[in-house]
C-alpha cells in the first residue's frame, strides 16, 4: 500500500500532509524531518505518544498541533507507558486491528529519563514501535549533555575549556540495551538516508511485538553547524563509522550498512563547532585518535567495511 | 491568542493546526528552483524539514513535471540547495 507522502504517490497538495508545516522547529532541523518521514511511512492509522522534548514543544505550541493523527503528550519520560495503556485500551475495546502505535522521544527522554518505562514496555511485550530521535543532547532546554552525547563533544554542561575536553563519558549503546530485552527488532537509521528510513519504519511496524528504532538526527543549533549542512553532517556520521546503521533481529545483527570507504573521523568532527576545541588546543590529536578508536571499534564489531 | 480556547481536563487541540502559522517569515535566504537542470529525482521533497516542497501534477503523458516550493512555510534552511544533485536551486537573499 502506498502511504500518503511516499514518493510513489507523487503529488501532495501543500497542506495535505499528515505532519503539518508551520511547526516551530529550527531551520534545517533533522528531528522534525525524521518525524515527518516516520509519520508518512506509518500512515494515517497511527496513534502517537510523545515524550517531552524538542519534538513535543515545537510541534504542539498550544493551542495548535502539527500532528494529523491522534497524538498525546503526558510527562517527560512516559510515552512508552502511555502507549502501553493505549494498546491495552484498544484491545479491551476490540479496536486493535490495523492501528499502528508509536511511542517516541528524544535522546534525553530515551537514554536518561525514560529508560525504565521503555524497558517496562519491552518487557511486557506490547506491540508498539518505540522511536528515539537522537540529536545527542538536551537541545530543547539549551544543549545540556545526555547519555547520548558522544565522547569529547562540548555541551553547555560539559563545556570544553582550558582543562576540559568536553563530555568525557561514552555514548550509551542503546540499540544493544534494547535488543538485550529479547525483542524481535532493534534497529538504527539516519535521517540523511530518507528512503532507507521509510523502509525501516514500515519494516518495524510489520513486525509483531515491541520494536525499537534509533534515528540519528543532526541538530544545527546544538551541533553548531550550518542549517543547510545537516543532511551532509548526518551522512558523514555514517560514513566515518561513528553512527553505524544496522538491525538486531531476535538478538542477531543483520542488515549492516556496509561502506566501500570508511572516512577518517576528522571529516565529521570538522563540520561541527561542538568538536572545534580538539583542532585548536594542544593535545587535541590524542583526543581525535581516541574518537577514531571508537569508529575503528564499530568497524570491527559490525564488519562495516565492504 | 487564547481567547475562545476552552480548557479541558488535559488540554486538547484540533489536528494539523500549526498550518495557520506561516513560518516563511523566518526566512533570510530563499530557494529558487529552476526547471532546466532538474532531473525530477524528488530528493528535495524527501529532505525538506518543513514539508514545504511538493511535486507538481504529472503531465498528460504521466511524466513528472517538477516541484514547487511553498514559501508560506519555507524557513530557508538551504537543505534543498545543498543536497540537490544537479544544483537546481539557488539561494537568494530575501528582500524586505
Amino acid at each position: 500500500m502506498t502511504q500518503p507522502g511516499s514518493l510513489k504517490e507523487g503529488f501532495i497538495e501543500p497542506g495535505k500532509r499528515l505532519f503539518a508545516p508551520g511547526h516551530r522547529g529550527c531551520a534545517g532541523c533533522g528531528e522534525l524531518l525524521a518525524a515527518r518521514l516516520v509519520l508518512e511511512a506509518a500512515g494515517p492509522n497511527t496513534i502517537v505518544a510523545n515524550n517531552t522534548g524538542c519534538l513535543e514543544v515545537t510541534t504542539t505550541p498550544f493551542p495548535a498541533s502539527s500532528w494529523g493523527v491522534p497524538w498525546v503528550h503526558s510527562l517527560f519520560e512516559n510515552a512508552a507507558a502511555v502507549a502501553s495503556g493505549i494498546e491495552a485500551a484498544l484491545i479491551a475495546t476490540g479496536k486493535r486491528e490495523g492501528i499502528n502505535i508509536i511511542a517516541q522521544g528524544g535522546d534525553g527522554s530515551t537514554f536518561d529519563i525514560g529508560i525504565g518505562l521503555i524497558s517496562g514496555m519491552l518487557e511486557r511485550g506490547h506491540d508498539i514501535l518505540y522511536i528515539c530521535y537522537d540529536n545527542e543532547a538536551y537541545m530543547n532546554t539549551g544543549i545540556q549533555r545526555s547519555g547520548a552525547t558522544p565522547t569529547y563533544a562540548s555541551t553547555t554542561t560539559s563545556p570544553s575549556g582550558k582543562v576540559s575536553w568536553g563530555n568525557t563519558r561514552p555514548k550509551k549503546p542503546m540499540p544493544e540495551i534494547m535488543a538485550a530485552h529479547g525483542i524481535p527488532y532493534s534497529g538504527t537509521a539516519s535521517v540523511s538516508y530518507p528512503r532507507e528510513l521509510l523502509r525501516k519504519v514500515r519494516k518495524a511496524l510489520d513486525i509483531e511485538g515491541p520494536k525499537y528504532l534509533h534515528i540519528h538526527v543532526p541538530c544545527p543549533t546544538g551541533w553548531y553547524c550550518d542549517s543547510a549542512e545537516s543532511i551532509k553532517v548526518g551522512k558523514l556520521a555514517v560514513e566515518t563509522a561513528l553512527f553505524p546503521i544496522y538491525d538486531i533481529e531476535d538478538g542477531v545483527v543483520t542488515n549492516v550498512k556496509r561502506l566501500k570507504e570508511i572516512k577518517p573521523v576528522t571529516e565529521y568532527l570538522k563540520t561541527q563547532r561542538r568538536f572545534a576545541h580538539m583542532f585548536k588546543k594542544e593535545g587535541g590529536d590524542e583526543i581525535i585518535s581516541a574518537i577514531q578508536a571508537i569508529a575503528d571499534k564499530n568497524v570491527e564489531r559490525l564488519g562495516l567495511k565492504k | 491568542m487564547l481567547v475562545g480556547v476552552k480548557l479541558t481536563a488535559g488540554a486538547w487541540v484540533e489536528p494539523a493546526t500549526t498550518i495557520d502559522t506561516k513560518t516563511g517569515a523566518w526566512r533570510s535566504f530563499k530557494p529558487v528552483w529552476s526547471p532546466e537542470k532538474c532531473i525530477k529525482c524528488y530528493l528535495c521533497i524527501d529532505l525538506c524539514p518543513e514539508g514545504a516542497i511538493s511535486a507538481l501534477p504529472l503531465d498528460e503523458d504521466g511524466k513528472k513535471t517538477g516541484i514547487q516550493v511553498d514559501y508560506d512555510y519555507c524557513k530557508g534552511c538551504g537543505i534543498c540547495a545543498a543536497e540537490c544533485p544537479t544544483q537546481s536551486y539557488e539561494m537568494v537573499p530575501e528582500e524586505k
